[in-house]
């Protein structure tokens, strides 16, 4: 039975498990409630539970570990003739699953009885045409040694499928039976389902924290890798980024950390002093019609998807820029050649990064107490000083941890980048000329034809790495000082 | 069963501030109903009444606080010094820098003692040397009796004092600016007696220069420091008239009660 149905059959029992339960309850104590520790729905869901939760955990696990057994033991089917690296074995092994796969496929279409598939001689038939008119392409005729290792790849999945089958079920059915006989007028049901409720939020948790270490893990391995292969001070101190294929490339950071710094300076050049006004007006003088409209207004700036805005610094802003400031200019300075330029991207991303800025902002000072605002109208001052001494001082520091967690943003910001600022890696001063970022080269690094194992692909991750522990810096900065401002009022 | 009041009711002083007919509304709640008073310049005029009676809100009234609030709606007229502070010509700003306030609950800013201190005075521009900003701060903080507490530690946040301290502290940051009329919610109600003496000496002593109008749960305080007394009860002024009047010889039986302790 497929995996899809037997999930469907566990649910279907755990929800006959709550029906179950609740009734067996309440017959205990002849349909009076009041008897029962818990509330009768309370049995219902610890029956199932119990029919749910062990089950689906040994079908998860099983799902997991049971190809990874296979493929061991059908790696080691495979003669040690056909294979000198560990590159090579892995195509072997992926030309069996393949073969495997395409028999499944030819005996569901009938092109082969269960029983020939199961003794197809390499020899005597030609695998790979018949293979070929189910419509699973095969890159080179079929082994001997692969057709076997297919097979038993085949016969084991079939077994495992099949205890798995059984097994899960089993676990259903008996976690079923033995919360139905556990439940009892004075068994505290209402404490076990909180536990299985406590255990449902701790695994939610610990999936997001093992995400992330599972991230970091993936990207270290091959920055390793890299630095196996390219010395770590040219990569960080290098002023010249030129990767080329063949070989001898230069792969120095500088040039693209500039590029990402000096867009992010300027996209929060824009956004901090435009956000923070806003965010000022919107919760000090905005009334309440004028906030109930402006502010949602300025957060669906927020929901554009930021290809949006590349196209938007593309077609709209890098243009306008070099009417200003390019050749033929109005203001004929001849500072920019083209419609991609750091002030290009700069602009856009500090637009996108307005609401963001503005609505964090809003919620800080809108938790400065009013009592404070009070206190300082009470003396005599007007609205603007009461908020230029009391309220943003007041509000500062959460401000500060509010911009940094826009300037992480803008760290990682990638779509603008490609389309506003271009691709060519520059140590430059002027805002007006091509230049890229971080973030960009390791997209153009990881696409197109690369081989994964030189260091122009692998840098991307060493790339990616150090974006990473610099943003992960900053965001631990923010929020330690917003948590720092959290402590003031309370 | 009260200390005599220091009653001077022999001097006739200036009506400083005269409320006539102000009614106050949040939103749909009539808060304050068509009260009329007077408050003499130089004198302690106490308010006192059950709680949500509509103290807070009467005071809050008489500086124009109230227009903080979106769903605050007052009508009558409030003349200070002759004037009506809400015509529109009255500029509020000026207005609470004449009318100083002191909360219910103590409200120093984020700053350092001596910043909250000088924030009035910098603002107006009372001082005009460091010298005289710093002779303001000292002179401020000890007529709010607390000076010896935090001399040492001018420059550490006034959000770490206590709650009793922190009051006393905004008391001296609305004498610091020198107003004419001081309105204080209920400042004693986080202090110690002996605080609570020494604020009592404070008011005395403003009394000498100007009116002050002070909200307070405790019917010996209102005794004590006050010549005036207001009475309120749900949102009606009941009685008005002389502190030593209005303990010993109340005219309204709701009066009556109250100050025995029979509602409340
Ligand atoms: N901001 C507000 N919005 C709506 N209603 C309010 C507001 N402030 C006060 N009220 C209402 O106005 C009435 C008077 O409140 P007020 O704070 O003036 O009472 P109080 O006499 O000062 O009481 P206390 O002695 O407890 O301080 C109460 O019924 C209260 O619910
Ligand atoms: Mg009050």
């Amino acid at each position: 039975m497929p995996a899809l149905w037997i999930f469907i059959a566990v649910l279907v029992l755990a929800v006959l498990g709550f029906v179950l339960g609740r009734q067996r309850a309440l017959a205990m104590v002849d349909g009076d409630s009041r008897h029962l520790h818990s509330l009768p729905n309370y049995y219902g869901f610890h029956v199932g539970i119990w029919a749910l939760m062990p089950a689906l955990l040994v079908l998860a696990v099983w799902l997991i570990v049971q190809p990874m057994l296979i493929d061991t033991s059908v790696k080691s089917m495979i003669p040690d003739t056909s294979y000198t690296t560990a590159g090579e074995l892995s195509l072997v092994m992926s030309d069996v699953r393949r073969v495997a796969d395409g028999l499944d496929l030819a005996v569901e279409r009938g092109a082969l009885t269960a029983d020939e598939a199961m003794s197809l001689d390499a020899g005597a038939t030609d695998v790979r045409a018949l293979l070929g008119g189910v419509g699973v392409a095969i890159g080179s005729d079929v082994q001997p040694a692969v057709l076997e290792a297919a097979q038993a790849y085949r016969a084991s999945t079939a077994t495992g499928n099949m205890v798995r089958t059984v097994i899960v079920l089993l676990l259903a059915l008996g976690g079923l039976g033995w919360a139905l006989s556990r439940t009892a007028p004075d068994f505290r049901a209402r404490n076990s389902v909180e536990k299985a409720t406590l255990g449902l939020l701790i695994a939610a948790a610990s999936i997001a924290i093992l995400t992330t270490l599972g991230i970091v893990l993936s990207l270290i391995f091959n920055t390793i890798e890299f630095f196996k292969l390219y010395p770590a001070s040219e990569f960080f101190f290098g002023t010249t980024w030129a990767p080329s294929f063949g070989g001898g490339s230069e792969l120095g950071i500088l040039p693209l950390f500039w590029g990402t710094f000096y867009i992010s300076i300027i996209a929060l050049a824009v956004a901090v002093p435009i956000g923070l006004f806003a965010a000022v007006y919107l919760s000090e003088y905005a009334g309440p019609k004028i906030r109930a409209v402006a502010k949602p207004m300025l957060e669906v700036l927020a929901g554009i998807p930021t290809i949006v805005y590349g196209l938007f610094a593309l077609v709209t802003v890098g243009p306008m820029l070099v009417n200003v400031f390019g050749n033929e200019g109005a203001l004929g300075l001849g500072w920019m050649s083209g419609g991609t330029a750091v002030m290009t991207a700069g602009l856009v991303m500090g637009i996108m990064l307005i609401p963001f800025v503005s609505s964090l902002s809003d919620d800080i000072i809108n938790a400065v107490p009013q009592a404070m605002r009070d206190g300082s109208l009470g003396l005599g001052a007007t609205k603007s000083e009461t908020v230029k001494q009391v309220v943003l001082p007041a509000a500062l520091p959460g401000i500060v941890g509010a911009v940094l967690l826009a300037a992480s943003r803008a760290i990682g910001e990638t779509m603008i980048v490609v389309m506003g600022a271009g691709a060519a890696a520059r140590l430059s001063l002027n805002p007006f000329e091509a230049m890229t970022t971080v973030t960009a080269k390791i997209v153009s690094q990881l696409t197109g034809d690369a081989d994964f194992a030189s260091p122009e692909a692998l840098v991307a991750f060493a790339l990616g790495m150090t974006l990473f522990v610099i943003t992960l810096g900053l965001n631990i900065f923010a929020l330690y000082i917003v948590r720092k401002y959290r402590e003031q009022y309370e | 069963m009260y200390d005599s009041p220091k009653s001077d009711s022999t001097v006739k002083h200036a009506i400083k501030i005269a409320a006539n007919k102000v009614q106050v509304f949040y939103g749909d709640t009539h808060a304050i109903k068509d009260v009329d008073v007077q408050i003499e310049d130089k004198t302690v005029t106490a308010f006192i009444g059950p709680s949500g009676c509509g103290k807070s809100t009467f005071l809050r009234t008489l500086n124009r606080m109230n227009d903080t609030i979106d769903i605050c709606r007052v009508e009558g007229e409030i003349l200070l010094d002759g004037e009506n502070i809400y015509d529109k010509r009255v500029d509020p700003v000026q207005l609470r820098a004449k009318v100083g306030m002191v909360f219910q609950k103590p409200n120093p800013f984020p700053k350092s003692i001596y910043d909250n201190i000088a924030y009035g005075p910098r603002i107006h521009g009372l001082a005009k040397t460091k010298a005289d900003l710093d002779e303001i701060v000292e002179k401020s903080l000890r007529r709010g009796a607390i000076w010896n507490e935090v001399k040492d530690r001018l420059h550490s946040p006034g959000t770490g004092l206590s709650g009793g301290q922190q009051q006393r502290l905004c008391i001296a940051r609305a004498v610091a600016t020198e107003p004419e009329v001081l309105l204080m919610d209920e400042p004693c109600s986080a202090l110690d007696p002996i605080a609570t003496g020494q604020v009592e000496e404070l008011i005395d002593e403003l009394r000498e220069s100007y009116s002050v109008v002070i909200v307070t749960h405790s019917m010996q305080q209102a005794a004590r420091v006050s010549q005036k007394t207001a009475f309120f009860h749900l949102g009606n002024l009941v009685e008005f008239g002389e502190t030593s009047q209005i303990f010993t010889n109340p005219k309204d039986p709701r009066t009556e009660s109250y100050i025995t302790g029979r509602i409340g």
